[in-house]
């Protein structure tokens, strides 16, 4: 497993028909050899479609789909070069751990030699080495998750797609195991598309975030540049909360914009933006408030409650309502309190409409 | 294109087998004597495809060939879109023109007179297909699936194609050709002509449609007289089901094990030995009737002999069919929805009746559905009770083999008995659908079934009670009846009957079957297990594509196929005969049609349960499989199959059960050469011969129950040490 050629993902002008339903309308996306590129969104936005039709599982109502180069749209699964890790893993339950991960090389023409051989050796980069034996149903959720990926890497395959690998582990486990399944494709350095909803794994795991929204793409790039420059309210607010309200954009000054909220003024990356009417995502933690001072964006504290390390408020303002995450827990402000807003530097976006 | 061009070279290759190395028409004697070995280059009627165009003058196959070679030019296309198109193109008129002449020309030139007239006469007509022209029409079938492979049908899986193709066209030639071959047979003369007299005739006759008993004085048609009886035993057999799934679920009852025992029993019990143990007991010499006449100077009577008779044997027969429908559905009421119930202040008797039972609802109409088809199809206790008193299905035998052969009046009430099943088959599927309240969740419903009302609850044992004594006295009586000398004259105890049935004796140091039962016995044996694997293979092959396959015309494939599950055994071997006695297909009097006959006849039970246990397997297993380079075949072999060893073994056991205990097809079927143990056992019941029927029965019974029992061991078990996440058996059991 360590001379894995990763290929590159192209779909083109895809679109997906369930009967009269639209799964995924026009999809277009190139995935770079060699990265890790999560599909995110909400469930039933297209996610397991989309790999699904990269799998062979599902065929394209039109466009087409290339892998490594080669067009492989009418190629059913079993003659594509990729392999895929199951929600629920999808252990054949009357084989044990190693006959599972020797089924799809012995599917390949391996001798049942040579496919135990490379069958042992997966489960040992996985660290089950002496777990081959046991049936999928004595072993832990954890294990058998660590076999379903055993079984699916062993192939070598140009591209591993892995859908919503940990959605049966528990919380705990769950930062354990993508921090493996990062570090194994590092290390092996295959193509991944990685499905899942939780926009905190995407951002651990990937190197590309494509999120998606009603079977389109809503925004791609990588996890910094989707936190930090959200296109769009929805974006924004799934990548971590954040507060839409309304702005305007006074002037830019080079690439800079000047802009007023509620009589608060502020400078930020102006991106896109035109002057006037705009739409503005503060990020909860980005909001300073200060009860002593009087001038600004003045709001009145509705809640707040301690949470340990912070504060959660939420505060009223003429240009609607700010939910904020206070760090300075030593002051806890009470309902009622009139306080004035400020922004901080980092975790503002312009964004559209 | 690799693959593509692998399948495809072994299909042209079977292409040039079927012109070059078999026989093209049918060989006198069968195919698997491989006399025609001998004469396969010189005598006219065994020459391959190729002679009979060059060498024999039958140029009409040059077309055929032309058709094939079109398919094969495929092979050097590249472009798969291209190639696909040929192969369709090529394998659907291949199929047409293969059916064409098949049908159009027969043993004297043309086969229609239309023909004569259009296109000349033809100066030598042919027999019916043999295994070259069979093998080549499954070429062009395969064509046509391997053309659609290539166009990315069903995501380019050749297999699954190609399972489909073959099963329509399996389908089309065992159950829709023969059904049609009916219909067109009925308004047929002798010597094929069109003469509608004998249908119009027919369907007039008053003594299918006559409603006298009601109207006027004297008996009802035969039609109604089936319809009538059919009804009251659909109610009986549900209400008598119903009670015992009740007593068996719902109550203390201490049998309950013995209960569930009883469901077995119909599937092991030919369908004529109930009619026959009523017969020991009631009949004129029967041991009730003669008891009865000795205490208290009751005159026997022939009261058994006529609709009470049969409507008692078939109530009998089917309680079990029905108690098993019901036991699922009685179980499936969840629990919960009794404890609101009664949470919300109704007693037990208003917990029963407005809500349990109306939960139940859908699952009784079907009980009584399958009741009503399994009564209008029944033929064995008509046969053995029904006296001058018959029913539609008897009356179509006797239409052939009687004293008047009459192959349009038994077309005609073929037609009439198959219009009924049909109609309560598709009442059945109207009420049901969208109705199924009484489904099984997967969540684990807790809690506990509310008891019977105290007065439901005795009415209900008083009706189980007896009824289960009866029937094991029926029972008692099939066993004990085989044991004794004559009924009715001399009841001491003999072996006789089992001797002159199943002796053997030593002839020359080799050994010899001299008992009378042993030919009939050997034949049964060999069809039944040349049929089961053959039946669960079909069926769950079907059963996969069912569940696991989505493609145009699904539903009304999976529609047909149930459908044909409705229809009475005496209308397909009707339609059997009619259909196979002539070109194109020819199969009379071998034991392929008894076999061809068993497979389509039991298929949709292997489909029924095949996706009972399909839906079970979580689909994301032959995904997996698929993505890791498994095609659909070896996903089957690898992954599915074993996962199913439950219901290969269950479908593999009834198949071969059916087909040693049917009868009503059968009959029409058998042969000198290939006689049929029930058929023979009707046999002597007509003769009389009560004791060698029981005691061969009776055997029969013991055979059955053997086989099972090795069937079991040898499929042994799913080797799965893990708590199945779902119930292993459906609960809900939709029998139809
Ligand atoms: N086989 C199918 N038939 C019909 N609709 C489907 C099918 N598979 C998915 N869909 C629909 O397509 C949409 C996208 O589904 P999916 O890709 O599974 O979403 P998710 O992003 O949650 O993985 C959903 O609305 C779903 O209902
Ligand atoms: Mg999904």
């Amino acid at each position: 497993m360590t001379s894995m050629t990763p290929g590159s993902v192209v779909f083109k002008n895809v679109r997906k028909n369930f009967g009269s339903f639209t799964a995924i309308h026009d999809l277009s996306l190139t995935i770079e050899p060699g990265t890790l590129v999560t599909l995110l969104g909400p469930s039933g936005c297209g996610k397991t479609t989309t790999l699904r039709m990269l799998a062979g599982l599902e065929h394209p109502t039109s466009g087409r789909i290339f892998i490594g180069g080669k067009d492989v749209t009418m190629l059913p699964a079993h003659e594509r070069d990729v392999s895929m890790v199951f929600q629920s893993y999808a252990l054949f339950p009357h084989m044990n751990a190693l006959e599972n991960v020797a089924y799809g090389l012995e599917s390949s023409g391996f001798s049942k030699r040579e496919a135990k051989e490379r069958a042992e050796d997966g489960l040992e980069q996985v660290g089950l080495a002496n777990m081959g034996h046991r049936l999928p149903a004595e072993l832990s959720g954890g294990q058998q998750q660590r076999v379903a990926v055993a079984r699916a890497l062993v192939l070598e395959p140009q591209v591993l797609l892995l859908d919503e690998p940990l959605s049966n582990l528990d919380a705990r486990l769950r930062r354990k195991v993508r921090t493996e399944i990062r570090e194994l494709q590092q290390r092996l350095g295959f193509t991944a598309v990685y499905v899942t909803h939780d926009q905190d794994e995407a951002l651990a795991v990937s190197d590309r975030i494509v999120v998606m929204k009603d079977g389109e793409i809503a925004q791609a790039g990588t996890p910094q540049c989707l936190y930090d420059e959200p296109v769009s309210a929805f974006i924004a607010d799934f990548m971590g909360e954040a507060n839409v309200v309304a702005c305007n954009v006074i002037e830019h000054v080079g690439d800079q914009a000047v802009i007023d909220v509620g009589g608060l003024e502020h400078r930020l990356p102006s991106r896109q933006s035109k002057v006037g009417q705009a739409k503005l995502a503060v990020r909860p933690g980005s909001v300073v408030l200060d009860p002593d001072a009087n001038s600004g964006l003045g709001g009145e504290i509705l809640t707040s409650a301690y949470l340990g390390d912070h504060v959660e408020y939420e505060v009223e303002t003429p240009v609607g309502n700010f939910f904020v995450i206070d760090h300075t827990v030593e002051r806890s402000l009470s309902p009622k309190t009139a306080v004035s807003l400020g922004f901080r530097n980092r975790g503002l976006a312009l964004i559209e409409g | 294109m690799q693959r593509g061009n692998k399948r495809l070279d072994y299909l042209l290759i079977m292409g040039l087998l079927s012109f070059l190395a078999l026989p093209w028409y049918r060989v006198e004697g069968g195919f698997f004597a491989f006399e025609w070995l001998s004469g396969f280059l010189s005598s006219s009627d065994l020459v391959p495809g190729i002679l009979q165009i060059f060498a024999e003058g039958r140029g009409w196959l040059a077309l055929a060939l032309a058709l094939f070679l079109l398919g094969a030019g495929g092979r050097l296309i590249d472009d798969p879109d291209k190639r696909g198109k040929l192969l369709v193109v090529a394998g659907s008129l291949g199929i047409l023109y293969m059916t064409f002449q098949g049908l159009a020309i027969s043993f004297n030139g043309w086969a229609w007179t239309i023909m004569d007239t259009s296109f000349g006469s033809l100066q030598m007509g042919q027999p019916a297909m043999g295994a070259g022209a069979i093998l080549l029409s499954l070429v062009f079938v395969l064509f046509i699936a391997f053309g659609f492979a290539e166009r990315g049908v069903m995501k380019g899986d050749a297999f699954v194609v190609g399972s489909i193709s073959v099963l329509v066209f399996l389908v089309t030639v065992f159950i829709f050709y023969p059904i049609g071959s009916m219909f067109v047979g009925s308004v047929q003369d002798f010597d094929g002509s069109f003469k509608p007299d004998g249908f119009i005739e027919n369907m007039q006759d008053p003594s299918i449609w006559s409603l006298n008993c009601v109207v006027g004085a004297g008996r009802c048609g035969v039609a109604w007289r089936t319809l009538f009886l059919a009804l009251l035993s659909g109610a009986g057999s549900t209400l008598l089901g119903l009670a015992f799934a009740l007593v068996a679920t719902r109550t203390n009852f201490p049998f309950k094990k013995g209960l569930r025992l009883l469901t077995v029993l119909p599937i092991i019990t030919p369908p004529f030995v109930i009619g026959l143990a009523l017969t020991l007991l009631f009949g004129r010499a029967g041991v009730v009737t003669e008891g009865l006449h000795f205490l208290f100077g009751i005159e026997p009577s022939r009261w058994l002999y006529g609709l009470t008779g049969i409507w008692i044997a078939q109530v009998l027969s089917f309680t079990p069919i029905a108690f098993l429908v019901l036991i699922g559905v009685v179980e499936g009421v969840s629990p919960s929805m009794e404890e609101a119930s009664q949470t919300l202040r109704a007693d037990r008797w208003r917990t029963f009746w407005k809500v349990s039972l109306p939960l139940m609802k859908p699952g009784l109409a079907n009980a009584f559905l399958i009741g009503f088809i399994e009564s209008m199809a029944d033929f064995g206790n008509p046969l053995v009770l029904g006296g001058s008193h018959g029913v539609l299905s008897t009356e179509i035998f006797f239409a052939v083999v009687g004293s008047q052969v009459d192959p349009s009046r038994a077309a005609v009430l073929a037609i009439v008995l198959l219009s009924f099943t049909l109609t309560a088959f598709l009442a059945q599927r109207l009420w049901l659908s969208g109705k199924n309240f009484a489904t099984v969740t997967g969540k684990g419903d807790s809690g506990a079934h509310a008891g019977l009302p105290k007065s439901l609850s005795i009415s209900v044992y008083g009706i189980v009670v007896p009824w289960m004594m009866f029937t094991v006295i029926v029972y008692g009586m099939i066993i004990f009846g085989g044991f004794v000398k004559t009924w009715g004259l001399d009841h001491s105890l003999t072996l006789e009957h089992y001797a002159r049935a199943f002796s053997v004796s030593f002839e020359n140091g080799a050994l010899a079957w001299t008992g009378v039962a042993w030919n009939s016995f050997w034949t049964t044996m060999e069809i039944a297990l040349i049929s089961a694997p053959l039946t669960a293979a079909v069926g769950l092959l079907t059963a996969y594509i069912i569940v696991r396959q989505k493609f145009a015309g699904k539903s009304a494939f999976e529609f047909a196929l149930m459908m044909s599950f409705a229809i009475p055994g005496t209308v397909i071997g009707i339609s059997y005969i009619m259909a196979f006695n002539l070109p194109p297909i020819e199969m009379t009097g071998s034991a392929l049609i008894l076999v061809a006959c068993f497979v389509f006849r039991n298929m949709p039970v292997g489909v029924r349960g095949g996706i009972a246990a399909m839906s079970q397997i979580d689909k994301s297993l032959d995904e997996a499989s698929l993505t890791l380079k498994a095609n659909s075949a070896r996903t089957l072999r690898k992954v599915i199959l074993p996962l199913l060893r439950p219901a290969i073994t269950a479908a593999l056991v009834y198949s071969f059960v059916r087909a040693i205990t049917s009868i009503s097809a059968v009959i029409f079927l058998v042969s000198a050469e290939y006689n049929m143990a029930t058929s023979y056992i009707v046999g002597l019941v007509e003769n009389g011969e009560y004791g060698i029927a029981i005691a061969y029965s009776s055997m029969l019974i013991v055979v059955m129950i053997t086989v099972i029992t090795c069937f079991q061991l040898l499929v042994g078990d799913r080797r799965l040490r893990r708590e199945n996440r779902c119930p292993a058996s459906p609960r809900h059991v939709n029998f139809v």
